[in-house]
């Protein structure tokens, strides 16, 4: 297999790691983002363009998004 | 159960796991092996039956087209959950729109992010209206292209104030537009049955392939796909929004928020 997608395959795993270890969800929500952006390279390695820009887009943008507006929601409301 | 009980019991199951996936690892094809006969049959009708040069489009659109119909009124079904879930209660008031609600203290965007932001909105709307109109010739196409064009409003806030995107567009329009794109492709698929004799059978002018007008009903789906996923997450954003922004839960704060 070639270097881009082993390389990708490795730094998936590391963000997944790293998304999991990182106890703050503020800090998961941008890392979750890097992870979203990463699987979308190793999808567009093993030549699925189509599923890789769906993941980027859901899984860069707007599940980390959704996540940043909850957590300013709960945040913002403790009295 | 004594932790080591538990621990025991964990690492036989575990074993168990084990020799089961590595098992199934076994009998799969190997890595990058070319796959099931049915994506080489694809490949090699899509362009001569569909005039579709992205085989992904050929099947979402057509060949599996309900699939996606189905996939489309989910999506639907969770915006009005989420639409629902997040309107205002009763225990909860509009405050002021901007940030300067009481009791909160909101850092301002800095102007690198509102002139970065501003200079976005543009090429990203005509990105997300290139990525749905291109759907049957390039990877993309409605889904996608109607994410894009949903990050394209969010820029717009990100550039001004809550307020402004607010005033940009009623949310009974944008619930319009959503509505619009699920029932078109229904309508579209209707269609097809009363002229192909199967619902979501392809209709209209099949054109030369690689043309933007090409592939029959396939662009008409791209569009109506597009229309409904974009709307529906401005909807989501909407929501999201109005519940950090404007609603507060009363009596208002008396004391400060640990923001």
């Amino acid at each position: 297999m070639n270097v881009l997608l082993g390389t990708a395959l490795i730094l998936v795993a590391a963000a997944g790691t790293v998304v999991v270890v990182l106890r703050d969800p503020l800090r998961q929500a941008l890392a979750v983002s890097m992870f979203g952006i990463l699987l979308g390279i190793v999808f567009f390695a093993v030549q699925a363009p189509d599923v890789a820009l769906s993941e980027i887009v859901v899984g860069a943008v707007a599940l980390p998004l959704m996540i940043l507006l909850a957590l300013a929601k709960i945040r913002g409301g403790v009295q | 159960m004594t932790r080591r009980t538990r621990l025991r019991l964990f690492l036989v199951s575990a074993a168990v796991l084990a020799v089961v996936v590595l098992a199934g690892f076994g009998e799969l094809p190997a890595f990058g092996h070319p796959g099931a006969t049915f994506g080489a049959v694809l490949n090699a009708l899509s362009v001569p039956q569909r005039h579709i040069t992205d085989v992904v489009t050929a099947v979402n659109f057509t060949y599996r087209g309900v699939d996606t119909l189905a996939e489309e009124f989910i999506f639907f079904a969770a915006v009005t959950a989420v639409v629902l879930l997040l309107a205002p209660g009763d225990d909860e008031h509009a405050d002021h729109a901007s940030d300067a609600a009481t009791g909160r203290w909101v850092p301002q965007t800095s102007d690198a992010v509102r002139v970065l932001a501003l200079a976005l909105v543009g090429p990203t709307i005509l990105f997300g209206l290139y990525i749905v109109a291109h759907g049957h010739l390039t990877p993309g196409g409605g889904f996608q292209g109607g994410v894009v064009l949903a990050t394209g409003v969010l820029l717009v806030y990100l550039a001004g104030e809550y307020t402004h995107l607010h005033g940009l567009y009623p949310d009974t329009v944008v619930e319009g537009i959503e509505l619009g794109g699920a029932s078109a492709f229904v309508v579209i698929g209707l269609i097809g049955l009363a002229v192909g004799g199967t619902f979501l059978a392809t209709w209209g002018p099949l054109g030369q392939v690689g043309q933007l007008n090409s592939a029959g009903n396939v662009p008409l789906l791209n569009v109506s796909v597009g229309a409904e996923i974009g709307a529906g997450f401005v909807l989501l954003l909407s929501a999201f929004l109005r519940q950090t922004i404007v609603l507060r839960r009363h009596p208002p704060a008396n004391a400060s928020g640990s923001a």
